[in-house]
This record gives C-alpha cells, structure tokens and sequence, in this order.
C-alpha cells in the first residue's frame, strides 16, 4: 500500500507554494511515497513517554542588553529586492480591487499556477 | 621555492609570517591553481580574485608594518557558497538565488576576515545543502580530484574537492547530516562538525536550524583545529551559540600528533559494524582501529540501539526546518521572480518563482516536511521523530559513560560514479548513514582518512561528547600520525 496519494503530494505542493507540472506529480509521487515508507520507521520505537527534542543546545531566554546594534541602511536592505518602490518591496497584486477579502482556502485549494 | 599549494595551512602562515613569501604570492599560486584544473574539477562557484588579491595585500602590508600575525594570515581559503559574503556572490547553489550578493558576511566570514586568512571564493554544494553528491547543485556538479567521473561526496563538495584538488589549503563548509564529514572521506581530506553552538550560525543560510553546524575542512587535522579556531566561540547574533569558549582543539591536535593514545577508551558502535558498508570500506577501518590500538588506545564495542532509526529520524525533521526556513524564498526580498507580468496574483507568483528556483530534492523535502507536519500526521512523523532523537542523546551519553569518544566508517561507501544514485533518492540518503546520529545528538564530529578501498579513499569517523571537540582532534592526529595523510593522482 502507497504511504501518499498522488492527489496527497499535489495537495502539499499547493501548501508548499510549488507550481508543479503533471509529469513531475507522477515522478514525485512515487518518490515521495519510497521515502516516507522508510521514514515510517520511526513508528516502530516504543516512545510514548519519551519527551521531544527539538534542540540539542539547553538554552532558553537568551537576551541580551537592550542596546542599539550596528543594522543593514535601509538600501542595504533592500538591495537584493527584485522589485522595489521607493523606500519598500513591491509585490504583486495581493486583492482584487472589487472583492472584499475573502476567506482562504474555504476549499482546501489556493490560487494554482501553472508551470 | 617548493610549491606553495600542495603546503599545509601551517606551512604557509609559517613562511608568510617570516616573509618568506608574501601573501600575495601565495593567493597568486593557488589563483593560477584554480585556473589550471577547476575547468574539470568545478569546486568553485565564484572565484574572487580582487578580493582575495586585495586581503593578500592587507596581509603584506601589516607584516611590513612589523605587526604580529595570527596562525593563519595570509592563508587561502575557500568558503561554501551558503554562507554570505558582503557584496560576493552567495547562491546555496540554487537558480533561487543566482546574482544575489549579500548585504552582509556571516559571522564565521568576518572571523576569517580577522583572522587575516584570504578568502580565494565560493564553493559548489548541493542546492541547499541538500544532497551527498553536489548532483543536486543547480550549476552543475563537482569531481572528485581522484576521479573525475565520480562524485567529490555532499553537500560540500566544492570545498572538499577544493582542498584534494590543491586549489585552497583550507576550507569552510556547512554540516547538516554528514555535508562536511562524508566529502571529507570521499575526497581524502580532513573535514569537521564541530559541536552544535560551537559554530555560529549567523548568516549561514538555514536549511534545518536545530542541526546546521559550519566546520572546518582541510588536508591536515592541524590544519583544521587551526581554522576551527579561527572560526569558533560564542557569538550573540546566534541565539544558539553556547556561551563557552573552544575547547583547545590545536594543542590537542600537537598532543595527538605524537602518536601515543595509551589510557584513551575508543566504543566501537555495534551497530555500525558491518551493516550497510562496502567490504572494503569495513576492511580500511579496521586496519585503522588496529592502528589505533596499537597507538595504545582501547578498543571496547559499545551498542547504540537507537542509531538505526538515526536515518528515518533525521529525513522528518531536517525536511520539516527546512519547509518552513525555505518559506522565506517567496521572490520578494531577494532573488529569483518569475511570472510577474501584471496580470497573476501574489500566490501564483510565489508558487511560479519558487518551481523554477528550486530543484527537485529541495522541492522533495519542502513537500515531506510539509507533510510531516500537517495535522494528523504530526504526531506520528514529527513528533515521533523528536522522541526518537532524545533516545539518540540518550544512546550517547550512556556511551560516553563508558568510552571517551566513539568510532565508525565516516560513510558506508567510496566515491560513487555520477548518476549512480539520482534515480532513488532514498540511496543517496544512506550516504548519511553513520553521520546523523551526532547532528541529532549535537556533538562533534570528524572524518579523517584512514586508507584506500578500490584506490579511492575511506575516512574514519570520530564522535565526541558535546563541548569535548578536543577529544576527537586528539585521536584523529594520532590515527593521521600512523597512516599518514593521502595522495591523490596528478589531475
């Protein structure tokens, strides 16, 4: 039995915000199933009391003076942007001019490029 | 004069510290290196010529200003292009980054800055850091100097390859699960994890932030405790970093060097002794570890259970930091945009740039930790995956009650030929197989080369506890100081 539906990875590419062709559905569907089947392996670990670890560095709070530090100028900051307008990064479009935001993804389903 | 490139970084520092030889002239000879061989080699992404003519320079001048150098001024180094470079070319060897020039260095780079090394340019690695074989690199692969048709291992193995190549004395790379250490022992050379917050991270381009650890890799273990440091020490921009200094890795390196190991406790890992490597690879180690033993080290087999779900561990949480930390790859601060013509949203912009940007295993990954996230899988592959890593830790510390640092082969097999495996992804993730376990402990790691399997090199893994880096670069000089260091053929 596969781990992950075709329809599974076209779902996690569109959370992902992957554009990714038909062909590359299939290939990457029975990659991704041959990886998590393996990867599945750690459900075999009897861990229930075990606590996680996310960390291996035992430090929590680190804080520091509250002093300004040398930053980036604000052309630095901006000099990698692909788009710029005046002091601020341009993106496109994010609502149409005649749609009250709408609820997302009432579908499951965001906005779907096509490659 | 002998030539300057097949010199340790030592040597080097040595000669230009008693002006011997200027800097300049050493960054010219390995410069003139590059161009001779890295047309077949490629280790490099951006070699910076002006900029490391013009440390160089720096360098001269200050000895001629009869100031004091430091162990390293005046030495080459190459740097993996995931850490930035103020106003040099940094890509992570993605087309999501092509031309990108950072704002500013990261703080590993301005300590080599200080140190007065030269900083010769930006090695090739897998996109990401995501690979064992710099295939997945969007600019192309790197050779193994020892064999051009085979892979120089990854993620570093631009800087690998650099160093076997005699194009750099030093190098910098990034450790994830095994990116400095199995380049290392594909390549011959010397390559270093250092413990987890020994290193910073800041501006190191995140690919799993509980894991990521930049190193040192060089020809010689002097060599890399020298660059190791250089780079180390707490540093406040990475919320990580522990607040301690570097054990002294250098006089532990001199100490080893002498050969003599007697009272040292070694654990073999029963676990990774056999199971999933070469016979030949086996064959090398264990003509290492009778080396060792005759060194006067003790050899005791020590058994980690949990390092067998060390592999499937770590390919759910390093893909789960890295769909969020790749998040930010969006074509809006910096980078790659593509399709935004006026007329497409936001999203499909997003979505647009980030499939031309990304290769397919970084594409994989993002999907996987995407998946092993989601809610109602979360518990089952995340958060098992979390607890399997305290038991990891745990496997550990119980070994370190018994031995002083623990050792295996640095990988289960020799320099695979290009293309060998691509196909399954899963094949090139047991590359890893013996690395993981200290990434998800958090303690150092080195590779150091221990012999020959099919004329191609093998290398000798060394584990130590956290903050005990010094324990590792002692027996690894030692093992170095019986069999030598290793050649590879003229390129």
């Amino acid at each position: 039995m596969s781990a992950i539906s075709r329809e599974e990875v076209a779902h996690l590419a569109r959370l992902s915000r992957l554009a990714v062709t038909e062909e590359e559905l299939d290939t990457f569907a029975g990659q991704l199933d041959v990886i998590l089947q393996a990867v599945a392996r750690v459900g075999e670990v009897v861990a229930a009391d075990i606590p996680p670890t996310s960390h291996s560095v035992p430090l929590t709070n680190v804080l520091r003076e509250d002093v300004v530090q040398p930053c980036l100028s604000r052309e630095e900051a901006l000099s990698g942007a692909p788009d710029r307008e005046e002091d601020r990064f341009r993106v496109p479009r994010i609502l149409d001019e005649d749609e009250p935001p709408s609820p997302r993804g009432e579908d499951g389903s965001a906005a779907e490029g096509k490659a | 004069m002998s030539d300057v490139t097949r010199m340790t970084a030592a040597e080097i520092a040595g000669l230009v510290a008693r002006g011997e030889v200027s800097a300049v002239e050493v960054t010219q000879a390995h410069l003139d290196r590059i161009a001779a061989v890295d047309d077949r080699v490629h280790a490099f992404l951006h070699v910076d010529a002006e900029g490391a003519l013009a440390a160089a320079r720096a360098v001269d001048d200050r000895r001629a200003a009869g100031e004091e150098l430091g162990p390293l001024a005046g030495v080459p180094v190459a740097v993996k292009d995931v850490l930035t470079t103020k106003g040099v070319p940094t890509t992570c060897g993605s087309k999501i980054l092509e031309g990108w020039r950072p704002p500013y260095d990261a703080t590993i780079v301005e300590r080599l800055r200080e140190a007065g090394t030269v900083i010769i340019g930006k090695t090739n690695m897998d996109e990401f850091a995501m690979g064992s074989s710099t295939e997945y690199s969007a600019y192309g692969p790197t050779s193994n100097p020892w064999d051009l048709t085979r892979i120089p291992g990854g993620s570093g193995g631009g800087s690998a390859a650099a160093l076997a190549a005699y194009e750099a004395p030093l190098a910098i790379g990034s450790d994830t699960g095994g990116s400095i250490r199995q380049p290392g022992a594909v390549t011959g050379t010397v390559g270093v994890k250092p413990t987890y917050g020994g290193t910073s991270r800041y501006g190191l381009v995140a690919f799993s932030s509980s894991l990521d650890t930049p190193g040192p890799c060089a020809r010689t273990v002097l060599d890399a405790a020298l660059l190791h440091a250089a780079i180390g020490g707490h540093d406040p921009r990475d919320s990580t970093s522990i607040p301690q200094p570097v054990p002294d890795v250098v006089a532990a390196a001199r100490a080893g060097a002498t050969g003599d190991l007697s009272g040292v406790r070694l654990g073999l890992v029963t676990e990774f002794s056999g199971e999933g490597a070469e016979p030949g690879v086996m064959a090398a180690f264990r003509d290492a570890v009778d080396a060792l033993t005759k060194l006067g080290a003790e050899v005791v087999e020590v058994s980690c259970p949990h390092f067998r779900y060390a592999l499937p561990a770590y390919y759910l949480i390093a893909p789960s930091e890295c769909s969020s930390n790749l998040a930010r790859f969006d074509g809006v601060r910096y980078g790659l945009r593509v399709g935004d013509d006026g007329s497409r949203s936001l999203e499909e912009v997003m979505s647009l740039t980030r499939s031309a940007g990304f290769g397919p295993e970084v594409k994989r990954r993002i999907m996987i930790g995407t998946y092993a996230l989601s809610s109602g899988y979360y518990d089952a592959y995340y958060g098992q995956a979390q607890k399997v890593r305290t038991l990891i830790t745990r496997d550990f510390t119980a070994a370190f009650e018994q031995v002083d640092v623990l050792i295996s082969p640095t990988t289960p097999f020799v320099a695979f030929p290009f293309g060998s495996r691509t196909s399954d992804p899963y094949q090139m993730y047991l590359a890893d197989l013996f690395t993981i376990p200290t990434n998800l402990y958090g303690g150092p790691g080195i590779s150091v080369p221990c012999g020959l399997s099919e004329g191609l090199p093998v290398g000798l893994q060394i584990m130590a506890p956290t903050m005990a880096d010094d324990r590792m670069y002692r027996v690894a000089a030692a093992l170095e100081s019986a069999v030598g260091t290793l050649t590879p053929p003229e390129l």
